[in-house]
């Protein structure tokens, strides 16, 4: 057990999780102390030792279900008790079947159901909310659907997409809240409301279901490890933003939330407690009548330094647009921490988008009115720095003064046109600071068209930012 | 990493399931497992989760059902060692060695006798720290929002939560005379630091399931129909599914069935629903976007 339970502690390290050692003799420590046949109060323990951030869940929760995928199908549904014995890999795969399964990968042939047995026992499934049958129809389906090659090196996302399009969920649910409607005369927008989100969890708990087979005929297939590194995926705040998914993209959204409210206490704490102001004579007095005189406890006043102001400048051009929506979402979420924030939005025309924002307690929906009414395409609509930071200068270069830092985001990628850096150079002298976040690696900074070493002699800082920790770093140093 | 052999408090997860459910806490397999194994293991338990899931609650009914005093330390910021620890009664001191002088007439008192006089227990002002570590009686001790204290006042836990133990320099050492079970919350307002993750089991707190939603209204509501407590349960997850601002919590939801009790109501209409929906959501702009979908004029 020991050993599979060190193996499985090297692949949440692979998959980013700080494990240490401490966390690492407790889980051993602790799964002596509870029945480990019982694979959810297992996995609970391993949890609880091995995982210290609410973040970090989904990437335990993945490679648990590799590890520790549970090995049959009982009657009981998937939650039951499944046995989890210490040898994984080695031991033949003891399936018990249930009207004759698909033995092992791939043998859709050895289903004994028709195509409308199976649809009918999906239908009951959800209608009833039945975990048994659900199990049995996650087992059939996918047999039957999926098509699996053995041996073939992947995570299983393409066998969970042909089985689901077989299976023609959205249809069933739309039949189901028909069904109901029929059934129960009529039904009020809400009454629908509510038997849709009803139907809508249960099909999701069969897609868990099929899921779930599809990966347990993986992990028989090919070794929890090598499977384990296929379904890996990095942690939210190590997903390159500029190059994300759409999955990924909605996962880093629903980090930015909580990261903005963990930046602006921290700045607000930091601002606060960042220096101690004058002695505050009165009170000190005050304080030292109950100790005879003797000012024991010297009290000072609260500093109240002066916020900055930010203006961003941020390049939307195709390539970079993700990064900069993403970044001044951001700045404007904190925005309480400076006295005023300006966005400038460029490709190679430049506009002012900050009353965007003004109006709008939704950054969200400010950044998506960017992209369509911002004008910012001067000519062909390919990103010229230089024309763009030149017009910046002509229109706002006299707002720019000492209170200000100005942040400029952008790859720098300037298709060969002028760089015009003297811009930079005459922000600098006049900013408080001026800072540069480029998206790219910074191994390929100077390469082909990128232009990020001519302006970077006139920046206080350039700083690579291709992830959500990177950004949350630097914010954090800001202000 | 305590050499004293303690007695389990609990023979299963399943028991502390049990025994929590008795003093009408509805606990879930991660919630009972992670209090389980804080008592076997002696480690202390990091409760982290949305405002109003119950987090404190936890601590409560622990105590409650073990029998324990509740020692409570309730974290803000600027909280320090004198208020979290101890702190020597410095006003007190200052009399004594007044005292001593005006008693004898010349201040003839040894001053080494007067010192170890004066950092003597009586002269000690317990914190809710100390006093857990010290007690006699079987004790919880719940570090309510750990989160607002600063990186640096976090620290000063550290000894405690691993040893359980506190170091006073005039004292010496103050070992616990029992394991009292420990709990931190956490609304998660900023990263705590790894130093103490690692000395504690993480338990995170999320929304509940439907079903499990519907028996905490059904346990904390009383007088409340079976039908009602379950149309509650739906369209509070029916609301946690769009994209609000604020989403209602635990505690909210069980505001809003008192509210619909109080009200004589047995089953919900639409329009009660709207009528009521600012018990559940505290944004204008919430209770707007909600009462357009759950009347589907948006869709």
């Amino acid at each position: 057990m020991l050993d599979v339970l060190n193996t499985f502690i090297v692949e949440l390290r692979q998959a980013g999780l700080p494990v240490s050692l401490t966390e690492h003799v407790d889980a051993a420590a602790a799964i002596t102390h509870v029945d480990i046949a019982d694979r959810a109060v297992f996995k609970d323990v391993l949890r609880a030792t091995l995982v210290k951030s609410e973040d970090h869940t989904a990437a335990f929760d993945l490679a648990f279900e590799v590890f520790f995928a549970p090995r049959s199908l009982g009657g009981e549904g998937d939650e039951a008790s499944e046995d989890v014995s210490g040898e994984l890999g080695d031991t033949p795969p003891d399936q018990t079947g249930l009207r004759g399964p698909g033995k092992g990968m791939g043998a859709g042939g050895g289903s004994t159901m028709s195509a409308e047995e199976l649809a009918k026992m999906l239908e009951d499934a959800i209608r009833n909310d039945d975990a048994t049958l659900r199990a049995q129809v996650a087992q059939q389906s996918v047999a039957r659907f999926a098509g699996m090659e053995p041996g073939r090196p992947v995570g299983g996302t393409y066998y969970l997409y042909r089985t689901l399009r077989n299976l023609e969920l959205d249809q069933l649910l739309e039949q189901l809240v028909e069904e109901r409607r029929s059934l129960g005369g009529s039904m009020t927008p809400l009454q629908e409301r509510l038997a849709r989100d009803e139907l809508g969890a249960r099909i999701d708990g069969l897609k868990q279901a099929i899921e779930a087979e599809i990966r347990r005929r993986l992990v028989e297939d090919r070794g929890a490890e090598a499977l384990a590194r296929s379904v890996r995926k990095p942690l939210p705040e190590d997903i390159d933003v500029m190059h994300a998914t759409r999955d990924e993209m909605a996962t880093l959204q629903r980090a930015l939330r909580p990261l903005s409210r963990k930046l602006a206490v921290r700045l607000a704490r930091k601002r606060r407690h960042g220096r101690k102001g004058p002695l505050d004579f009165r009170q000190t007095v005050r304080r030292s009548l109950s100790t005879g005189g003797v000012p024991i406890d010297p009290r000072y006043r609260h500093p109240r330094p002066a916020k900055p102001e930010m203006i961003v400048i941020a390049d939307i051009s195709g390539s970079v647009a993700s990064f900069a929506r993403f970044t001044l979402h951001l700045v404007y979420a904190i925005s309480s921490q400076f006295s005023k924030v300006r966005a400038f939005v460029f490709v190679d025309g430049i506009d002012e988008v900050t009353h965007f924002f003004d109006h709008s307690d939704d950054p969200g929906a400010a950044v998506s009115r960017i992209n369509t009414e911002a004008n910012v395409v001067w000519i062909d609509g390919h990103s010229d720095y230089g024309h763009a930071f030149r017009s910046f200068h002509e229109r706002w270069g006299k707002d720019v003064n000492a209170r200000t830092s100005v942040l400029i985001l952008g790859d720098a990628r300037n298709n060969y046109h002028a760089s015009e850096s003297w811009v930079i150079a005459d922000l600098q002298a006049r900013a408080r600071h001026v800072y540069w976040l480029n998206p790219e690696p910074s191994s390929y900074w100077g390469s082909g068209d990128s232009i990020v070493g001519e302006y970077a002699p006139h920046c206080d800082r350039v700083v690579e930012v291709r992830t959500l920790r990177q950004l949350e770093q630097f914010v954090g140093e800001l202000a | 990493m305590s050499s004293k052999p303690a007695t389990p408090r609990f023979d299963s997860p399943q028991q502390v399931a049990d025994e929590l459910a008795a003093v009408d806490y509805l606990s879930d397999h991660a919630i009972a497992s992670t209090v389980f194994l804080s008592d076997r293991l002696q480690k202390p338990v990091l409760v982290e989760g949305p405002a109003g899931t119950g987090k404190t609650q936890l601590a409560k009914s622990v105590a409650e059902l073990t029998g324990a005093r509740l020692i409570r330390l309730q974290c803000y910021e600027g909280l320090d060692e004198s208020k979290a620890l101890y702190e020597w009664n410095y006003r007190k001191q200052l009399l004594r060695i007044q005292a001593s002088q005006v008693g004898t007439g010349e201040g003839s008192l040894d001053w080494n006798e007067l010192e170890e006089d004066i950092f003597d227990e009586s002269f000690l002002l317990t914190r809710p720290l100390l006093e857990a570590i010290r007690a006699e009686d079987p004790v919880v001790l719940l570090i309510d929002e750990v989160d607002r204290v600063e990186l640096e006042t976090e620290a000063l836990m550290l000894e405690i939560l691993s040893e359980y133990q506190v170091s006073i320099p005039e004292l010496g050492t103050v070992k616990a005379k029992q394991i009292p079970m420990v709990f931190l919350t956490s609304n998660n307002t900023r990263e705590l630091s790894e130093a103490l993750k690692r000395r504690c089991l993480f338990l995170h707190v999320g929304y509940p399931d439907v079903e499990r939603e519907r028996l905490i209204v059904e346990t904390r509501v009383p007088g409340i129909s079976q039908e009602l407590a379950e149309q509650v349960a739906q369209i509070v997850r029916t609301l946690r599914s769009m994209d609000l601002k604020k989403v209602p919590s635990v505690s909210e939801t069980i505001d809003w069935a008192q509210t619909l009790v109080v009200l004589g109501k047995d089953s919900i209409s639409e329009e009660d629903t709207i009528a009521t929906l600012h018990v559940l959501l505290k944004y204008q702009s919430d209770i707007e976007r909600a009462t357009a979908e759950l009347t589907g004029t948006r869709r």
